[in-house]
C-alpha cells in the first residue's frame, strides 16, 4: 500500500485555511473581499456537484445554471410574495400562525406575510428534484451525449421563461429577498456585520459537501460511477444499474446546484436572470474541466479561485470570453486538467533529485510507458 | 435440472438472422463450449444470454427463473457473470478496484449511506476490499493489486477480468474467447484455471476457437453455423460428426442434410 495521508487530515487543513482567510484579509484591510469570496464558495458548490456528473458518471450537463436559478428563484419568489391578501379567506386563515409563513416588513416598511425561508428552501429542493428527474430520466437511459443536449435546451427554456414571466421579475430579477435565519444563531444575510459569519456558513457548507462527496467517490458507489464512465457495458454486466446510477448522480448534483442557488439568493438578497443563462452553465463546465473533472479538491480550488477573480472584475468585460477560452484551452491542451500534469512534473522533478539507489519496488516491471500510478480518483 | 436453458432463441440484426431458433441446456457443474466458424453467432448468443441483446423470440431460463429480457445488471445479480472477447477492464482504476467493482451486485450501501459513512458501511467497504484481494490471489495476481489496469499485459488483463467476474459470485460464468491472444503457456495456465473454477462449483459456458483447449476442457460442445445449431455432444462425438468436419474444412454445407 502506498503511504496515505491520515484520513480527514486534508479536510482539517482546508478548514484551517478557510478559517485563517478572514484574519489575513482584516490585517490587509481588505475585508470587503470576503463578499466575493463567499459568493465564489457558493458557486464552487455548483461546480463540485458537476464534478460528480462529469468526472465520475461521465456525463455532461449544460443546465446547471438553470438548476441554480430554479433554486434561487423558487426561494426568492416564495419569500417575497405577499400572501396576506389571502389570509382573510377563512380556509386559509391558519397560514398566519403556521410555521410555513412569517410576518415581516418589506423594503418600504409595509407589513407583509411571506413563506418562511426554510419552507421555501424545501420547496426549491422538491421542485429541483422533480425537474431533474424529468430531464434526466429519458436522457440518461440512452448512452452518449443526450444529457448535454437535453440540459442545454432545458437551460435555455428556463432562461427564457424567467425573462418572460412577470412574477419572476422578468429582466430585473427579484430583489428584497429576506435574510434566512438558519437557527443555531446563524443567519444567511449580506449585511456587513454578518460578513464573516456568512463567509463561514458558505465555507462550512462547501466543506461539508466536500466531505460527503469524498466519502461517496471512495465507496462502491464511486467505483460504480467510474466504471460507468470507463466502460458502460462492462459496468452493467458487473451488476451495476447504470441508468439508475447516472440518474441519481445527476439529480444529486442538480440538488447541490439548487441548494447553492438558495443560499446565494438569500446572501445577495436577490437573483437575476443571468444566473440561468447558458454562459453560466458553460462557465461551470469550464471550471469543472479546469479543476481536473474527477478531482474534488482541484475542482473546488479552481472554481473558487477563478470565480473570485471573475467577481472581483479581473477579467473586465471579457468575463465570459475568458471562461470560453479556458474551456477550449483545457480540451485541446490538457484534457485531464492543468493540475495533474503539473503534479506529475513536480513529482518527476522530485524524483530526479532522489539518489539512484532508492529504486521503486515495481520499477523492474515494464509498464507500457504509462505513469506509475496516476490515481484517477485523486480526490 | 438444467442450470441454463435456452429455448428456441432467435435474433436478427436487420435482415441478417444471427441466431436462428437455437436451443440448448447447460447442466450444473458442466463446462460447455460453443464453437463454430467466425460469424456463426457465438458472441451474439452470449450477448443474448447475458442480457446485452434481447432475443426476437424464444425463452431463457436460469435456475428456476425466466430471465428473458432481463437487463445485464439483473442477470449479473441472478448469478451469471461474463468476461469479454477483448478484456474490458476499467482502465482508470487500479487492478484491485477493478475486482472490487465485481462485488457491486453483492453489496448494498447506496449514495446516502456511502456519503455519510453510516455505521456498517465502512465495514462493508473493508469486506469488499478483502474479497477482491482474495479473488486476485486466486488468479495469482495479488502482487499487481495497486497497479493501474492500463499498465497490465494482455494475458494479465484476461486474468483480472476473470477475477472480477468471479467476484460477483456467479453460478454460471460465460467466457468469451478467453484463449485468444494468449501464448501457448498462457493457454495452458488458462485451461488449468478454468478447471479450478469449475471445481469451485461454478458452471462454465465457453466460446473458444482453440480446439485443443475446447476438446481438452469441455464436457459438452455445441456447434453453431450461420446462426443455427448443427451438432451437440461430447468432444469425441463432435470430432467424428460429418457435418462439423465439413463446416470446419470449408466444404459446401447442405442445410437440408444438417437439420
Amino acid at each position: 500500500m502506498k503511504p496515505r495521508l491520515k484520513p480527514g487530515l486534508p479536510f482539517v487543513l482546508l478548514a484551517a485555511a478557510l478559517a485563517i482567510v478572514p484574519w489575513i484579509l482584516r490585517r490587509a484591510e481588505m475585508e470587503y473581499c470576503l463578499t466575493q469570496l463567499t459568493m465564489s464558495l457558493y458557486y464552487a458548490i455548483v461546480v463540485l456537484g458537476l464534478c460528480l456528473v462529469m468526472g465520475y458518471a461521465g456525463q455532461v450537463s449544460l443546465g446547471h445554471g438553470a438548476f441554480f436559478a430554479i433554486g434561487g428563484y423558487t426561494s426568492a419568489v416564495l419569500t417575497t410574495c405577499d400572501v396576506s391578501k389571502w389570509q382573510t379567506a377563512a380556509w386559509l386563515g391558519w397560514i398566519k400562525q403556521s410555521p410555513f409563513c412569517i410576518a415581516r416588513e418589506d423594503l418600504f416598511g409595509n407589513p407583509i406575510l411571506t413563506v418562511s425561508p426554510w419552507a421555501a428552501f424545501f420547496a426549491a429542493m422538491a421542485l429541483t428534484f422533480v425537474v431533474a428527474n424529468l430531464i434526466g430520466y429519458p436522457a440518461l437511459r440512452l448512452r452518449g451525449h443526450y444529457l448535454a443536449m437535453a440540459t442545454l435546451g432545458f437551460g435555455m427554456i428556463v432562461h427564457k421563461v424567467i425573462l418572460g414571466t412577470a412574477f419572476t421579475g422578468a429582466a430585473d430579477g427579484i430583489n428584497g429577498v429576506p435574510e434566512w435565519n438558519l437557527g443555531l444563531g446563524l443567519t444567511v444575510s449580506g449585511k456587513r456585520p454578518l460578513r464573516i459569519e456568512n463567509y463561514f456558513i458558505a465555507g462550512g457548507l462547501l466543506l461539508l459537501l466536500l466531505v460527503l462527496l469524498h466519502n461517496l467517490v471512495r465507496s462502491r458507489v464511486g467505483r460504480a460511477l467510474q466504471a460507468i464512465h470507463d466502460r458502460e457495458t462492462a459496468a452493467n454486466a458487473m451488476g451495476i444499474n447504470t441508468a439508475l446510477y447516472k440518474l441519481k448522480t445527476f439529480v444529486l448534483s442538480a440538488l447541490m446546484a439548487a441548494m447553492a442557488g438558495v443560499f446565494f439568493t438569500h446572501y445577495t438578497a436577490g437573483i437575476g436572470p443571468s444566473e440561468a443563462g447558458a454562459f453560466k452553465s458553460v462557465r461551470y463546465v469550464a471550471l469543472a474541466a479546469a479543476g481536473g473533472m474527477s478531482s474534488l479538491w482541484g475542482v473546488t480550488g479552481m472554481s473558487t479561485l477563478l470565480n473570485y477573480m471573475s467577481l472581483r472584475g479581473l477579467f473586465g468585460s471579457y468575463d465570459n470570453a475568458v471562461f470560453g477560452l479556458l474551456l477550449i484551452g483545457i480540451v485541446s491542451l490538457a484534457p485531464e486538467g492543468p493540475l495533474k500534469p503539473l503534479a506529475r512534473l513536480v513529482r518527476r522533478l522530485a524524483g530526479a533529485c532522489r539518489p539512484p539507489n532508492a529504486a521503486q519496488p515495481d520499477a523492474a516491471r515494464p509498464n507500457n510507458g504509462l505513469e506509475g500510478r496516476p490515481r484517477h480518483g485523486a480526490a | 435440472m438444467a442450470l441454463l436453458e435456452v429455448d428456441n432463441v432467435r435474433h436478427s440484426f436487420g435482415g441478417l438472422v444471427a441466431i436462428d431458433r437455437v436451443s440448448f441446456e447447460v447442466a450444473p457443474g458442466q463446462i460447455k463450449s460453443v464453437i463454430g466458424p467466425n460469424g456463426a453467432g457465438k458472441t451474439t448468443l452470449f450477448n443474448i444470454v447475458c442480457g446485452l441483446l434481447r432475443p426476437d423470440s424464444g425463452n431463457i431460463r436460469f435456475g428456476d427463473r425466466a430471465i428473458t429480457g432481463f437487463k445485464p445488471y439483473q442477470i449479473a445479480r441472478a448469478g451469471v457473470s461474463r468476461t469479454f472477447q477483448n478484456p474490458s477492464l476499467f482502465l482508470q482504476m487500479n487492478v484491485l478496484e477493478n475486482v472490487m467493482v465485481g462485488r457491486h451486485c453483492r453489496t448494498r450501501w447506496e449514495f446516502l449511506g456511502c456519503g455519510v459513512r453510516w455505521p456498517g458501511q465502512p465495514k462493508e467497504e473493508a469486506a469488499i476490499r478483502e474479497a477482491a484481494q482474495a479473488q486476485l490471489e486466486y488468479v495469482g495476481l495479488a502482487h499487481l493489486a495497486e497497479c493501474p489496469a492500463g499498465a497490465l499485459a494482455f494475458g494479465e488483463r484476461r486474468m483480472v477480468e476473470l477475477a472480477r467476474a468471479l467476484a460477483t459470485e456467479p453460478q454460471l460464468l460465460l467466457l468469451d474467447e478467453p484463449g485468444s491472444g494468449l501464448n501457448t503457456r498462457e493457454k495452458a495456465d488458462l485451461g488449468r484455471m478454468i478447471r479450478r473454477v469449475r471445481e469451485r462449483g461454478v458452471t462454465i459456458l465457453l466460446v473458444e476457437h482453440d480446439m485443443t483447449l475446447v476438446m481438452d476442457l469441455s464436457d459438452a460442445i455445441l456447434v453453431l453455423h450461420n446462426g443455427a445449431r448443427i451438432a451437440e455432444g461430447t468432444p469425441s462425438e463432435i470430432q467424428n460428426d460429418a457435418n462439423v468436419v465439413r463446416v470446419y474444412l470449408g466444404g459446401e454445407m447442405n442445410h437440408a442434410a444438417a437439420s
